[in-house]
Parts: C-alpha cells; structure tokens; sequence
C-alpha cells in the first residue's frame, strides 16, 4: 500500500484539497437544488427527520475516519451496533436499570471494538480480513443472543428523547452531543499531535514507526473507540426504533465506508478531512430524502451511491492525467515538488518532516 | 468516548485506571434507582377515540392512498398494490405505491415519515417489525393520516385498524389439517419459516404447536425441528436438505411462507424424496403450477393478496371518511367483497385461507 | 503481508519449507474437512447419502466458481466486491431472455449470462486497471451500481420455474455418473484456473503484481492489461455463475445471490489466499468454499441452533488468518535459523 503511496505522491495534496472542495459543493448545490425543487424539502420538518437519519451513518463515520486515513478499515462496525442492540434489549428484558445497560452497552462495543484491534495490532493481521470476520462474528452472537425475539418496551423517556427535539422544536435532542463528538474528532484529527500520528501511520507506517510514533497502540486505540462509537449507536439505534433486534442496522457498513470515501478519504490511508466526510454523509443522507420526496424510486438511489463513489476517485485521477498531458505539451516547469497551495495545507496537514525522518 | 487516542507520550495505565474507575462509580450510582423494565409498566394511548363513527357515511372522494410494503421487489405486494389501485381509482382518490428496497424497519421509518410530510390521507402499510415504526405512526396520525396495517401488524395503539389476511389460529389450523391429511395422522413433521423474526410465521407456529399438543387427533404427529430459510429462495433450499438429512423419518415439510414452500418444492422435485415426503404451507398458485402437476405437492393454501389490498384500501376509505373508526363492532362494506365488521383491537379479518390443489388450481392466476 | 507472500524462488532451502507449510496448510484444511464430515456422519449416517453428497457439492458449485474469480482478482492485490450483484443480474437476465424466448438454444441463452459478466467484469477492469481507482472502492460501487440495476429491470417481478423451459430447468439438477453437472463445470473452471495461474505468464504476472506492485512495474510486467484480465475473468464466472443459478433455482428475482460476496471471500481466506496478494492457490480457496459449505449443511443435521451458523463462520475466518499468521512468523524464524546454520 504504502509504496503505490510515495509512487503518486507529489500530485496528491492538490487533488485531494479539490475533491473535498467539490464535496462540499456538491452538497450545498444539492440542498439548494433540492430544496427549490422538491417540495416539503426545505421545511424544519423535513430536517428534523433527515438529522435523525443521518444520526447513525455520522457518528460511524467519525472513527471510521480516522481508521481509513490510518490506513486500516473496520467493516464490523454495523455487527457491532447489532450486537450491542441485542446486548441492550437483553439486559434490558432482564431488569436492569437503563442507566446501568446504556454504559455497559457502550464498554461492551469497546470491547469489540479491542478484539478487533488485537487481532491487528498484536497479531498483524490485516484489517480487512479481520473486520470481515468479526462482521460474521459479531452478528452471529447478536442472533445467538436474542434469536428470533425482539425486545421492544424500552422506557418511553428515553425513546421519546431519541426521537425528540430541543424545547419541542425541530432541532432534534440529539444534536448537541453530535455536534460535539465531530468537533472532537476534527480536532483530534486535524489539530493534535495524534492526529498528525494518524496521517503519518497512514502515509507510511513503517516510516512512521521510525520516527517514533507508537502505530500499533494508536490503531489499537482507534479500534477500541471505533467500537465505543458503534456501541453508542447501538444505544442510540435501539432507543430511536424502541427496538432491539439482532438485524438492527444490517449492512449499514457499506453506507460508512461509501460516505467515508465519498468525502474524500483514501482508501490507501493517510489522506482524507473530517469535513470532507461530514459532507459525504450529508450528500448521500439528503439525495436519499430529496429522491424520496420527489417519489424517485429506491433503485435509482442504489445506482446513484455507486456512481457516485466511483466517481469521486475516478474524476480527479482523469483530471490529474488531463492534466499532467498538458502540462506536458506546454513548457511550464516541471509540477512535482510544486508546492501545495494554502488551501490544501489546512485542509491535508500530512506530515512531511516525519516522513522525511521515516526513511531509513 | 469522546476520548481520542491518547498522546502516546504519556504512560496509558493510569488513564485506564481512572477510566475504569470512572466507570465503576458510574455504575455503582446508576444502579440505585434507576429506570428498569418494571418501572415501565403503565402503558397509555387506548385507540384514539375521540370521534364517532358514521355508518351511513358515503366514501370520500379524493384521497390521497399510499400503499407502503415491506419491500418493493416483492411479487405478493404487487398483487396487493393492484387490487388497492383498482379500489382508489374507483373512489375517484390519487394513489401511490412506494418503499424500501430492504425489507427492514429502519428504511421503512424514512418512508413513513416522507408519507405524513406529503400529507397523505391514508398509508396502508406492512410493517417489518410491530413497534420500530410507532413513534413516526403516531405523529402521522397527529397530523391526520389514517394508518391502515395490513399483512403485517404494528402495536394496536399506533394504528386505526389492522386488516388481517386470515385469523392466525386459523391459518396453523388449516396448515395442521392439511398436513394430517397428507401424511394419514401420524409421523414426524418439520417447519421452514421465514426469517427468525417474522411475525406472522411465529404466530401461526405458535398455533400449531399449542394444536399438536392439545388436539387428540394430533397425537401421532410430532414436530421435530423449525428451520429459518430468511425468506431467501436459496437458504431455503438448503435448509430443506438439511432438514431432510437431519430427520430420515421425516413425514411432511409444512412451509408457511411463499418463498419457502417454492424453494422445499424445487428440492423436492430434484430428490430422491420426491413423493416420500408431504410438503404443504402457504405458496402462490403460479409458483407452485408446476409442482401440483407432476405431484410434488398435494395440496397448499393462501389467501388472495389481491383481496387483501382491495379490502385494506376499503378499510383506509372508511376510516378517513368517518365510516368507521376502528371500534369493535363497526361496519363497513368493501365493494364486492361485501360487509364486513371490525373486531376486537380494530382488526378486520378477510376470510378462510383458500385451498388450492390439483382440481381448482389453474382457476386462479397471482 | 505474510511471508508466504513472498517469491519462493528466493530462497532454495526456503522455498522447499514453504512449499511443505503450504501443503501442511491445505492439509490442515482437508482434515478440518475430514473431522467434521465424520463427527456430523457418526451422528447421523444420512449425512453421508449419495443425495446429502450431491446437494453439498451442488451447493459448493457456485460458491467454487465465484472463488476462482476471486482468488485471480485477490492474487494480484486486489478485490471483488460486486461479484454477487454481478451474479444477480446475470441471473436475472439469463431467466429474463429464455422466458421470454422459450424456443432460445440453453447454450445460447447461457452465452448471454456469460457476456453480462463479462461486461460487469471490463467495467471493473477498466475503472480499476486504468482509472487508478482502489478495487475495494470500485467494486463496492459497483455492487451497488450492479444491484440497483437488478432492481430497476427486476422491480417487483419474479420468474418462477414455470416460465423457463423444462430444458434448462433439468440441467440445473442433471448428472453424469451420479455426479451434478454443475459440479463437474465448477471443477472444470478450477482446473482451467489452477492451471493458468500456475504455469501460464499472464498467471505468474498476478502473482508479481500482488507481491510488490512498484517491482513488477520496473520489471517491465504489463500491470493494466493483467490487472483487467482478472476482472474480466472474475466477472465472467459470477456471470456464469448467474446462469447456473438460475437453471438450479428456477425461482429468480432482484435479490439473488444478495450477500454473497462475504461468502465468498470468506471461502477464498479461509483457503489460505493471502487478501493482500501475491499468495495463495485457487485449490486452497476451493478447499476454503467447500468447507463453508459443509459447515452450512452439517449444522442443521448436528442439531446446532441456525442461530449460530453465522458466528461459527465467522470465528472461522478469524481463526484461519490468525493460523497462517503464526505459521508465517514459525517459518520465518526457522528459516533465519536455517540460514545460520548455512553460515556456519
């Protein structure tokens, strides 16, 4: 992985800071048309519920994030979720206190989350094989914990709160504490030591290594809070449906990672910007209301994710070769050490010295 | 969780430490008073039942109907979305048939609430799990959407009336009958249901375990195993096998899902157990054509989908023309289906499953 | 990367150990195999039938099929995510075109499944060998690209047995020596890409390309054109594989085959191909798919809850990487031995 890296590397800050850019803008475009064009769009209503969707596939995508950029990948978040629902409507049936079950839910998707990130760091075994297993793993003990049963008498405070609003408004309670948890990872990612860590790992981890940072403790420390995020989706799940099922959220891993690359992470690791992801689920989120709305058909959304997805590493390599062919013909300089603009400094704080250090 | 990936300068172990102390004390204090299952016990919301009926109402023109299903790639809704469409078009309404292409709970709650922002008058839904959607149900019926079930049922609270195909205990007992009949009263016999967590199938499971272990002339039948074919042609087929690999002794396969007797009949017919063993359940007559003509399969039931829809369409008209609202003991007629009354918890019944075997069967088409 | 991923050539005492851990691994896979054949026989002989044994291989026909695809694909570091979608269509398509033209030719209408996977297949290539874009990116788009459009042909429509010719209906179950057809084309293609992969160049080049890509790049190796060929061919089989689908089920509708990707690269990890490339034998993958598909059926006859089937094969898949990966450091540090041992 690391090698086809440093082979692309000098054209890649700029392309990158474009995508994102044009996420963004892809997604305002898309509010803006959506709104002018469908109605019942714009309305506070409708934002309610579409924040109440998108609840779900934003908060997985945080850690997913940083694991991506790390140069990892978790499939078994969406089992995770499962698996704590299953966990909760358990505990829940057995007479536990809601206030005892929701941490407990919470330490438990940690839990699985450090299985995961044993399995990787301790052992080396790549991520992708691992996390398919555990997507099998951790779903099959959801059923083997509650089979064929739903547990569905949740305490109605709690649940109405899921659903509710602030002060009876249309911005949902949930909200605040989402906010919150994007503001911290942002930070986490893009202005700490420890995130700075995170893109070093994921340009080159050997490298990273090297230069002295602890890669396989921090993978190791993503995944456990990759699996504390799932577990409180898997609260959040379970309280909004009043439902805990052990399909709750199937499949829900390939919306994250499709959001995830969609806002402009790659999948090779050591690029990507929250915000960037933060728009991809927001695109993907609002398409799939405006569709539904305007009576688009599911179909046509299915399509429409996947070409998507394509597209947003497809255009800028096109562009990036375009491109390179014309500056080829005229005699400019040659672009590769160019230097990145200020725009994709903020947005891609890759770390060079360390790379630099990294090389033996 | 908030917490990010520690600095790796600083040593973990006391963070860790102070977490799990944290935690310990969180749950120590959460444990003292807390909210559990048993402090939940009251539940309100009777139906709401503010209005009055009018028998002698006419139906409203105009409405604006949407049929919601489990899924949109699915046959048996089709048939039921056709005969809704035929009973809007007649009443002069709109009509619209729309869903998820996933036959979960969490992508329908989308549809339900762009249903009740489009103000639609009446929502005929199949829900994909009994109390996932009530929240979104019952603010669309705040905002004045009638919430006709059918099908499939939600909690009673969270919707008007609940057209049932058939009584469940009625169902497991033609299931058992047709059964008994096949394999002449006595033997080993297996289930293949849907999914683990389907509603209906566990209902009518329930039904014939409770039929086997009182009814006398069930004596000699013994169910020995429940297998889950996921409503997927292909797990079916393979937990078919498995089943007749598991119970050599095995009599008759009951199958009260389509996807599942279609799936057992093809394996069947590819078998050296072609004739051996009964298979019997719920399937629609144009899938299962083939199987009654060479004898794969004696006898199955269903009921018509296409009647279902008609009459779930009546049943949504009635309500938010004020014909009906949801009481027990209310009338209302469907058209050429004729009168029919509201029962207890506002559940409309269609009728007796229909019996479909090698003499009737090429007089039905869905 | 493990070890084994590594060129045996580099090492003459290295390569024969690796070849026997090799070995030892697919013969650690054949005894799981063997074990839980017996027990699952000792508690019910009818596992053992002639019928029990057709229904297990014809239900190892498709899931070997798509796992030669796959293991190509895998060996040259990359994945295949849209291999079910790609099945569906083609199994959509193949039913679509002979209900609707019941006098077609079976070979013929066989042809057409096979050129839709084929085109999924140069899709994938092309958006992946020449647009540069990572496989698990592109293939997880076009899953969804794939099924949406299952869908959209499909909408709520399903074709039942009735609707296709009793011809291709009976190929679906019909046997040579007591031996399903399905199974004897399965094991075909996994000799036909045994055999490629082994001795042939383009074969030995998506071993090189897995390996280190940059290398096989400097060492003049056609990378593009290798790298669509496996797409192609991957797509291909899940093409045939739609076909055989539907002349086994004779029930398709928008969702066949929904899912069975994990399946599938389950089976191909499970049979020791390394998911980063550069090693594995497509005979390992084989072994891998035919042991899922034993664990599927012998479950239910051993009396094990449904409930448990998916955690079984999950931990499974955990287990054999964790395995290969302790193996891979034990062969690692005996070779270093060895060398020294050389020196001396």
């Amino acid at each position: 992985m690391s090698t086809e890296n440093a082979a692309r590397w000098p054209r890649l800050p700029r392309r990158l800071a474009g995508w994102d850019a044009a996420v963004v803008a892809l997604t305002v475009l898309t509010l803006l048309v959506a709104s002018g064009a469908v109605d019942e769009f714009g309305t506070t209503r409708n934002a309610t519920f579409l924040i109440l969707d998108l609840a779900p596939v934003l908060l997985l995508a945080l850690p997913m994030t940083l694991i991506v950029v790390s140069g990892e990948i978790d499939l078994s978040v969406a089992s995770t979720v499962g698996l704590t629902s299953a966990l909760m409507g358990e505990l829940w049936a057995g007479g536990l206190p809601l206030e005892t079950i929701v941490p407990l839910a919470v330490l438990a998707g940690a839990v699985l989350g450090a299985f995961n990130g044993l399995l990787v760091t301790v052992l080396g075994l790549p991520s992708l094989a691992v996390t398919i297993g555990t997507l099998a793993l951790y779903r099959g003990l959801a059923y083997v914990l509650l089979g064929d049963t739903a547990v569905a008498d949740f305490a109605r405070d709690y649940t109405r709160w899921a659903n509710g609003s602030l002060g009876g408004g249309w911005v949902p309670n949930v909200v605040p504490p989402i906010l919150l948890l994007v503001v911290a990872f942002a930070l986490a990612l893009h202005a700490t030591p420890v995130g700075r860590a995170i893109f070093a790992m994921g340009a080159n981890d050997t490298a990273a290594a090297f230069a002295g940072i602890p890669v396989e403790r921090t993978k190791f420390l993503l995944y456990v809070v990759s699996g504390a995020v799932a577990g409180l989706v898997g609260v959040y799940w379970t309280l909004r449906y009043s439902t805990a099922r052990a399909d709750n959220a199937e499949g829900l891993e390939l919306t994250v990672v499709a959001a995830v690359l969609l806002g402009g992470v790659s999948i090779y690791g050591g690029r990507g910007t929250l915000l960037g992801v933060v728009a991809g689920v927001v695109l993907l989120t609002s398409l799939q209301n405006a569709l539904r709305l305007a009576k688009v058909s599911a179909d046509a959304l299915t399509v429409i994710t996947g070409t998507l997805l394509i597209l947003s590493v497809l255009l800028p390599n096109v562009s990036a070769a375009l491109g390179a062919r014309l500056r080829r013909r005229t005699p400019a300089p040659p672009p590769s050490p160019s230097p990145p603009t200020p725009a994709a400094r903020t947005a891609v704080p890759l770390p060079e010295p360390t790379r630099r250090d990294g090389r033996p | 969780m908030t917490r990010t990936p520690a600095p790796t300068t600083k040593p973990g172990r006391t963070r860790a430490r102070r977490a799990a102390l944290a935690l310990g004390l969180a749950l120590t204090l959460a444990a003292c008073g807390g909210t559990t299952r048993d402090s939940e016990e009251e539940r309100d919301d009777a139906p709401a039942g503010d209005a009055t009926a009018d028998p002698d109402a006419a139906y409203a023109t105009d409405l604006s109907v949407a049929m919601l299903p489990k899924s949109v790639n699915n046959p048996y809704f089709e048939a039921s979305s056709e005969g809704a469409e035929r009973v809007v078009d007649e009443l002069a309404g709109s009509y619209e048939y729309t869903g998820p292409s996933d036959a979960s709970a969490s992508s329908q709650l989308s549809y339900v609430n762009t249903l009740s922002q489009q103000a639609t008058d009446v929502v005929l839904l199949s829900a994909n799990d009994p109390n996932a959607l009530c929240s979104a149900l019952e603010q669309a019926r705040a905002l004045e959407t009638t919430v006709v079930t059918f099908d499939s049922d939600v909690a009673p609270e969270c919707r008007d009336v609940f057209v049932s195909q058939v009584d469940g205990a009625e169902v497991g007992g033609a299931l058992l009958e047709m059964t008994a009949e096949q394999i002449g009263g006595e033997g080993e016999i297996a289930i293949l249901s849907a999914t683990a967590n389907a509603t209906n199938q566990n209902a009518w499971i329930d039904t014939m375990e409770a039929e086997l272990a009182e009814n006398p002339d069930y004596a000699d039948i013994e169910l020995v195993a429940v297998a889950y074919g996921d409503d997927e042609d292909e797990k079916s087929f393979r937990e078919t096998q498995g089943l007749l690999a598991a119970h050599p002794d095995l009599a008759a396969i009951v199958s009260p899902t389509t996807v599942g007797i279609a799936a057992a009949a093809r394996y069947l017919q590819g078998s050296e157990y072609r004739g051996e063993v009964a298979l019997t359940g719920l399937g629609t007559p144009n899938q299962m054509r083939e199987f009654v003509a060479d004898g794969t399969v004696t006898e199955f039931a269903l009921w018509d989908p296409t009647a279902l829809g008609e009459l779930a369409a009546y049943a949504g008209a009635a309500v938010a023309s004020g014909i009906i609202t949801g009481a027990e003991g209310e009338t209302f007629t469907a058209g050429e289906l004729g009168e029919y009354t509201v029962g207890p918890d506002g559940v409309v019944t269609l009728g007796p499953p229909t019996r479909f075997n090698a003499d009737n069967i090429d007089d039905y088409d869905f | 990367m493990t070890v084994a991923g590594r060129p045996p050539e580099r090492e003459r005492g290295g390569a024969a150990l690796l070849d026997a851990v090799l070995r030892f691994r697919a013969l650690g896979l054949l005894v799981a195999l063997v074990l839980l054949v017996a027990v699952t026989w000792l508690a019910n002989s009818r596992f053992l039938s002639a019928q029990s044994i057709r229904d297990i291989l014809l239900a190892t026909a498709l899931t070997l099929l798509l796992a030669c695809g796959m293991t190509m694909v895998v060996v040259g570091r990359g994945i295949d995510l849209s291999v079910a979608s790609v099945l569906g269509l083609s199994a959509f398509g193949t039913a679509t075109v002979l209900a609707d033209h019941p006098g077609l030719p079976v070979p013929l209408a066989a042809l057409v499944g096979l050129a839709i996977g084929a085109a999924c297949g140069t899709v994938n290539g092309l958006v992946i060998a020449y647009g540069r874009v990572p496989a698990l990116v592109a293939t997880l788009g076009t899953l969804y690209v794939f099924r949406g459009l299952v869908y959209f042909l499909a909408g709520g429509s399903r074709i039942s047995a009735g609707e296709l010719p009793r011809g291709f209906l009976d190929f679906g179950t019909a046997r040579v020596l007591g031996v399903p057809w399905l199974f004897l084309i399965a094991v075909a293609v996994l000799l036909a890409v045994g055999e490629f992969l082994r001795r042939h160049r383009a074969g030995r080049d998506l071993y090189a390309i897995g390996s280190h890509e940059e290398a096989a790049r400097l060492a003049g190796l056609p990378i593009p054109s290798r790298l669509l060929l496996a797409y192609v061919v991957s797509g291909t089989l899940a093409g045939l594989g739609g076909v055989l689908y539907a002349a086994r089920y004779g029930t398709v509708d928008a969702s066949a085959g929904y899912g069975m990707e994990l399946d599938i690269v389950a089976a191909v990890v499970v049979g020791g191909v390394a998911i980063f490339g550069g090693s594995g034998s497509v005979y390992g993958a084989a072994l891998g798919a035919l042991l899922l598909t034993v664990i599927n059926n012998a479950l239910p006859v051993l009396g094990v809850d449904p409930f448990w089937q998916r955690a079984v094969v999950g931990a499974l898949i955990i287990a054999a990487i964790a395995l290969d990966r302790l193996v891979a450091l034990r062969v690692a540090a005996s070779l270093r031995g060895r060398d020294d041992a050389h020196v001396h």
